[in-house]
């Protein structure tokens, strides 16, 4: 329950790329027939997708259109919902879990490194327009710990100097691999797998994988 | 330890190829259509002899949940409903799953779909997740086009479609009605129970919803036998477990392991152990943030599952262990929690929406140590209050933490308390 509510400035018109108009005839084609209220989020992150990543009312408006739906029920789902953007961001949407997992491996450097490199705090903007930080929950990456969502992409295992390092790069139009900054590949062990290991030569093959059940 | 012959997820660090081609080397798809030869009851028995209690954090028998749908098809569908909204901190397994082993996942659905006679599954994954989306959606994709899923699926007659939805962002929607809300396009709010959604679920239909590890493991168990499974780890609490280990362990990793495994090894043969070494540990949030944490004596001798936790009054929940070594401030991090709970609270129930929001702004006082001690009964019965008195297990789930917090830590608390009061004094003194 976030409660945000719309930017004040807002665009007169918003219409759908002819591109995205076939996606969307697509996903709605997913769902039951008469149940096309059931795409009106990935309607909604389309339109994010395709307006800077934030939704204007009149993009609301549209989706609520093409689902046949209610404008305030579109607008209800567009405020619910902490993914949707009700007003303008940066360009680098970074995004610092600070849940518990996260805490306790230091995402309190994390954010102090974005604090003290740009200057901006939870829900600001840079004056370049190039980050806006907002500090989330839980993003599902634990044990890659502590964790910036930008944009699409997790990066992992961070800290005060690799945050660094990825925000120099942002700036400088360098990108940064996703996924963990300290090389590791994903969620195993660091130094080195506890598990699986006998499986690396036969290409994770169980190999007395023979015993099936009886079938008919 | 468990073998690794006898682990489930063999590419659950990505290191093989998560295509249809890598899947088949690993027994994915092999002999699907024999399996499908079952009759859907033939299916659930299995499952049930398996023993397989649902990996989402309830621990309900999976095969047992199944048996609740309608025997026949009448006018309404029936769907299965794949819960991958995978929020609760500490838990990050589901995500390896999707990314790394994908078609173990929608091998799962034909089969689990077809127990319960559904004609789609609906798989809900957490917009969080993009990039693992894309990857699950490729691996739906490459079945379709091989006639694994799709009309006549695997060449067995029934018809079967696989839906991907990504949600947008809200824990709750892990909560199962919350999510069929949300998957018909609504706001993220639980619907009270009953109807449970094996009678009324998504559209009305007759639904199941299931975690993902709980569906990407069926098609293994009936490849190897319900016996197999049910022969892993203890009476009641059989098969192998993900489990992540995140916090102050040298080595934070996810691991698949043979339920039952002691904590302690869980830790220590996996994790690199905890930082500063096992006696600096403090405490463990066995099972994902909503359980109650355990102090270190009883981490000493405690095995991961969900009968000998839930006899220390914590759970397994989806057996993401949080640890905790002595260098942390424990009241902080139970009160990190709370801020996520009112956070998430969807606003529909009283004792919730204002409870959280009253227990978190009590931990903080906690946490400065700027309350009174009686405060601190007041906390735990307002946790009593908000327990069992909402839709949904959210409220539950916000008021556990805390209350595990004061069995284990009240002398902190109120330490804490009385020293800050303490050091009030001894300035007025000087003063």
């Amino acid at each position: 329950m976030t409660g945000n509510e719309l930017a004040s400035d807002q665009p007169e018109v918003f219409e759908f790329s002819e591109e995205n108009q076939k996606l969307i005839e697509g996903i709605i084609a997913k769902y039951p027939e008469g149940r096309q209220a059931s795409a009106v989020i990935p309607l909604l992150d389309i339109a994010q997708r395709q307006h800077e990543n934030w939704l204007p009312k009149v993009a609301i408006e549209k989706v609520a259109e093409i689902l046949d739906m209610a404008p305030i029920r579109v607008l209800e789902v567009a405020t619910f919902y902490t993914m949707f953007n009700l007003k303008p961001v940066g360009r680098h949407f970074l995004q610092v879990c600070k849940t518990t997992p996260c805490w306790l491996r230091g995402s309190d450097n994390v954010l102090k490194c974005i604090s003290d490199k740009l200057g901006i705090s939870n829900g600001e903007t840079s004056s370049d327009g190039l980050f806006t930080l907002l500090e989330v929950e839980c993003l599902g990456a634990c044990v890659n710990a502590p964790i910036i969502q930008i944009n699409d992409d997790f990066y992992e295992d961070l800290d005060y100097e690799t945050t660094s390092m990825l925000l120099d790069n942002l700036r400088n139009g360098e990108t940064t691999k996703p996924g963990s900054v300290i090389g590791r590949n994903q969620s195993e062990n660091i130094d080195g797998a506890t598990t699986l290991t006998s499986l690396k030569e036969t290409d994770g093959v169980v190999p007395a994988f023979s015993k099936t059940i009886d079938s008919k | 330890m468990l073998k690794d012959e006898d682990r489930i997820f063999t590419n659950l660090y990505g290191w093989f190829d998560r295509g249809l081609a890598g899947a088949r080397k690993r027994g994915d798809w092999s002999n699907t259509r024999e399996l499908l030869k079952n009759t859907p009851d033939e299916i659930v028995e299995l499952v049930k002899a398996s023993g397989l209690r649902g990996r989402g954090g309830a621990g309900f028998s999976t095969g047992l949940k199944w048996s609740f749908m309608p025997k026949e098809v009448t006018d309404r569908p029936h769907y299965l409903i794949v819960n991958a909204d995978e929020s609760e901190p500490g838990t990050c397994k589901d995500r390896e799953i999707m990314r790394n082993d994908p078609h173990k996942l929608v091998e799962g659905c034909l089969i689990g779909g077809y127990a319960i006679r559904a004609c789609a599954a609906f798989i809900y994954i957490r917009g969080e997740f993009y990039n693992e989306a894309q990857k699950l959606q490729t691996a739906i994709d490459e079945a379709y086009d091989a006639g694994l899923i799709g009309k006549n699926a695997c060449g067995s007659g029934y018809d079967f479609d696989v839906v991907l939805h990504r949600g947008a962002g809200a824990y709750i929607c892990g909560e199962e009605t919350a999510l069929l809300e949300s998957l018909e396009g609504k706001k993220g709010q639980p619907r009270l129970k009953p109807p449970f959604p094996a009678a009324a679920g998504l559209y009305g239909c007759p639904s199941t919803v299931n975690n993902v590890e709980s569906i990407a493991v069926v098609p293994t168990i009936l490849r190897r036998g319900p016996e197999w499974f049910a022969g892993l780890g203890r009476e009641k609490n059989v098969g192998t477990k993900l489990f992540c280990i995140s916090g102050h362990v040298n080595n934070p990793c996810n691991v698949e392991e043979e339920m039952g495994i002691p904590l302690k090894d869980l830790i220590e043969k996996h994790a690199g152990g905890v930082v500063g070494g096992w006696d600096n540990l403090l405490a463990v949030i066995p099972g994902g943030s909503s359980v109650r944490c355990i102090p270190k004596s009883i981490c000493d001798d405690i095995l991961m599952d969900f009968d000998s936790l839930m006899s220390v009054k914590s759970g397994l929940g989806t057996a993401a262990v949080i640890v905790m070594n002595r260098q942390t401030d424990i009241i902080k991090a139970i009160a990190r929690l709370s801020y996520f709970y009112k956070h998430e609270s969807c606003g529909q129930c009283t004792p919730c929406r204002e409870g959280t929001g009253w227990m978190w702004r009590v931990m903080e006082r906690l946490v400065s140590g700027e309350a009174e001690i009686e405060e601190i009964d007041a906390l735990e019965k307002v946790t009593k209050q908000i327990e069992g008195h909402t839709i949904c297990a959210l409220g539950d789930a916000a008021a556990w933490p805390i209350q595990g917090l004061l069995a284990h830590f009240r002398d902190e608390i109120e330490d804490r308390i009385r020293n800050r009061k303490g050091r009030l004094t001894e300035l007025q003194a000087a003063e």
